[in-house]
């Protein structure tokens, strides 16, 4: 397998990662919602804490994390950009 | 001003600017104490707030395609986030969306979870590789990765047909809040909304859309956050209500019990003449209902609305606009944290704001207290007087029950703080703040379309040869032209025959969701699969549509997909057909497949890098 190619099947990992991820947080948990109201998060029930903040939080922490996992695998296959990006 | 050195003094510009905001916002507080007349104050918030935006898009005006298409693509990942933020939340999103949760609870905080989820497609499925493509538009993709002007053209009419069903409604927002705010009739209140919008777009297109974007979520969200800090420490609810709302959210549990979450029948409801529009609360607030079929629902209209967010072309046109690929997944990142800002709040004020009605223990409450009291009350004299708020003594008790009090969704946020009792100078502070989300939007809307119609359409398919001064002359008629038309049916007042903005997304998605994910994606994905998928996708989604709005043909709904979720048919029907349809015919040639390659390295020269 060249480089390029390792390069995107670790990208294809993970993006699918991040996927499984976010169907978790955005459509598995809420299946359960009544059952889930039953407990309770900082006081709230859990099912609307949930879609009031928990899954938003959830889906902000996981971009910034996949952002980073991503520059570390393009910094390993050497596809790194240099400059004054951010 | 705007070169080199401006990208750096960021911080600082932007900081003396929030500044500047609030030592406005004290001086008319100050005013009102010294007998400003609310109206006055009214005036000068919007009047104020547009004239900086003004200011800010004439001295971003550019002579340069690339500045005026993708801001010079040096715009920083955190600044963009701003930016993306401001595009993203509608007028809709300040003014609808804490009355959406006041009266749907947690049925209707399913497009809480569907506004935000759909970023995390975005950050890992689209924004870096089109940002590697180096194109102007999201049809400059499509038209390039599959080639020919069929594919171009298909991707432009979607995109056209999302962004409009969305572009009338933030127009509408703008026109209602400056006829409000500045005491003239709606259809005046459209076009000079309209006026504005295209002083901040005209000059400088992108660039200007980008740095005013970035003044107008400076706005919105301390005009969102202010009132509801401030309701709450004033009853005591707790310093930071985002924590500490965890008894008010029981308490309005207790209540509903008490008061009972009645429905009313149309019949009734149209016998004591409830004007249309207008809402009481029947649905539990934090209460999740039972069944399959309602977690369905949930997780239905969530689904459409994340893949809607991931193909709506005036969101992935601002990742077009960083620096570098890493740039574009870090603004992302950042987009959705200062999204996250007000859509985490929303709940937090719809608590307050219902429970400050709710609670007879309140001095603010009206539920439960003798009806003649409550007509007495200014505010409630103020907004039945507008039709925007009812009363309707079913049981004839004289007392005012939970669901006898009729309310219009985007009232709930704009009566808010004059409800609480907080002073005039924070209703004239949620006025711009809606009519700076409402403008955001509709810019980048607007830009999205005319971007789209004057690089894809007239530079690409019609006059490749044209020079920088005329294309730059066809874009900015064509953002007058669609502005124009845009406004006209907005001052129409047929927005509710045009339906809801969820059907932007499901219109988007019908159409340019599975073309732009395979396109990076899935090497084998064809020319003809791509056409076909964009054609049948948005047939058969449209055609649903027409199905199954009560409006048109009003069938029932197959297995709960109404006429929010209708991007769910369109979008199977479209991954279906461009699959099969790209198996059938002739695999891309192998430079298209080099092409493909290229996109998923995120390092090197853009792909369309010269052909600009």
């Amino acid at each position: 397998m060249s480089n390029k190619e390792k390069h995107w099947e670790k990208t294809k990992g993970l993006m699918i990662l991040t996927l499984i991820i976010w169907f978790v947080a955005g459509y598995l948990i809420f299946m359960f919602g009544s059952s889930l109201n039953n407990a309770s998060f900082l006081g709230y029930p859990l099912a609307y804490y949930m879609c009031a903040q928990g899954s938003i939080i959830i889906f902000v922490a996981l971009i910034f994390w996949s952002a980073n996992k991503q520059e570390k695998i393009d910094e390993e296959f050497g596809f790194t950009e240099r400059g004054e990006d951010d | 001003m705007f070169k080199g050195k401006f990208v750096d003094n960021l911080p600082k510009i932007y900081g003396t600017y929030t500044g500047g905001f609030l030592v406005f916002i004290i001086l008319m507080a100050i005013a009102e104490q010294a007998g400003m007349t609310a109206k006055t104050i009214g005036i000068l918030f919007v009047a104020f707030t547009v004239c900086i935006y003004a200011i800010i898009g004439y001295l971003s005006r550019t002579v340069q395609v690339d500045a005026y298409y993708v801001a010079g693509r040096q715009v920083p990942t955190v600044f963009n986030g701003m930016a993306t933020a401001a595009d993203w939340m509608s007028g809709a999103s300040f003014v609808a969306m804490a009355g959406g949760i006041y009266f749907g609870g947690y049925t209707y905080m399913a497009f809480l979870v569907g506004w935000t989820g759909g970023y995390v497609l975005v950050a890992s499925l689209l924004a870096p590789y089109l940002r590697k493509f180096g194109c102007y538009t999201v049809p400059d993709f499509i038209g390039t990765r599959y080639g020919g002007n069929l594919a171009r053209f298909c991707a432009v009419a979607v995109l056209s047909l999302a962004s409009f069903t969305y572009v009338t409604a933030q127009i509408n927002a703008t026109g209602t809040i400056a006829s409000r705010a500045l005491g003239i009739p709606f259809e005046l209140g459209v076009w000079v909304g309209l006026v504005s919008i295209l002083l901040c777009s005209m000059l400088g297109g992108m660039r200007a859309v980008t740095w005013t974007q970035v003044a107008q979520y400076i706005v919105l969200i301390i005009a969102y956050l202010i009132p509801i800090f401030w309701m709450s420490n004033k009853n005591g609810f707790g310093v930071f209500p985002h924590l500490m709302l965890a008894d008010e959210v029981a308490r309005l549990g207790e209540l509903e019990a008490q008061f009972g979450l009645v429905k009313n029948t149309a019949a009734d409801i149209k016998s004591m003449g409830v004007p249309g529009g207008l809402k009481s609360i029947a649905l539990p607030h934090s209460g999740v209902p039972e069944g399959g079929m309602a977690a369905w629902k949930f997780i239905s209209l969530a689904l459409c609305m994340m893949v809607g967010t991931a193909s709506l072309p005036h969101i992935l046109m601002r990742y077009f606009t960083t620096p570098s690929i890493r740039a574009a997944r870090k603004s992302v990142a950042w987009s959705l944290f200062f999204i996250a800002i007000l859509y985490t709040s929303a709940p937090m004020l719809a608590t307050l704001s219902k429970l400050q009605l709710m609670d007879p223990t309140l001095a603010t409450g009206i539920i439960g207290k003798d009806i003649s009291a409550v007509m007495a009350i200014d505010w409630v004299q103020a907004w039945t007087a507008q039709k925007q708020a009812f009363i309707a003594d079913f049981n004839q008790d004289g007392i005012l029950q939970l669901n006898e009090w009729f309310m219009r969704g985007d009232v709930v946020v704009l009566s808010t703080p004059e409800v609480a009792g907080l002073p005039y100078v924070i209703s004239g502070l949620v006025a711009a703040g809606g009519m700076a989300a409402a403008m955001s939007t509709a810019d980048g809307l607007i830009l999205a379309i005319a971007n789209a119609l004057s690089h894809d359409i007239y530079y690409k398919i019609i006059d490749p040869k044209a020079d920088v001064r005329k294309r730059l002359l066809v874009a900015r008629s064509l953002l007058i032209v669609i502005g124009a038309a845009g406004a006209y049916i907005a001052s129409m007042r047929i927005t509710s025959i045009l339906g809801a903005v969820a059907w932007a997304f499901d219109f988007a998605m019908s159409g340019l969701f599975f073309p732009l994910i395979l396109g990076v994606w899935w090497k084998r994905a064809t020319r003809e699969g791509a056409i076909a998928g964009m054609i049948a996708g948005l047939a058969s989604g449209t055609a649903y549509l027409i199905y199954v709005y009560p409006k048109f043909m009003g069938n029932p709904a197959w297995l709960g997909i109404d006429h929010l979720r209708f991007g769910i048919i369109g979008a199977s029907v479209c991954l279906v057909v461009m699959v099969v349809v790209s198996l059938m015919t002739k695999e891309p040639d192998s430079a298209t497949k080099k092409m493909v390659d290229e996109v998923r390295v995120p390092s090197g020269k853009t792909i369309l890098g010269k052909q600009h």
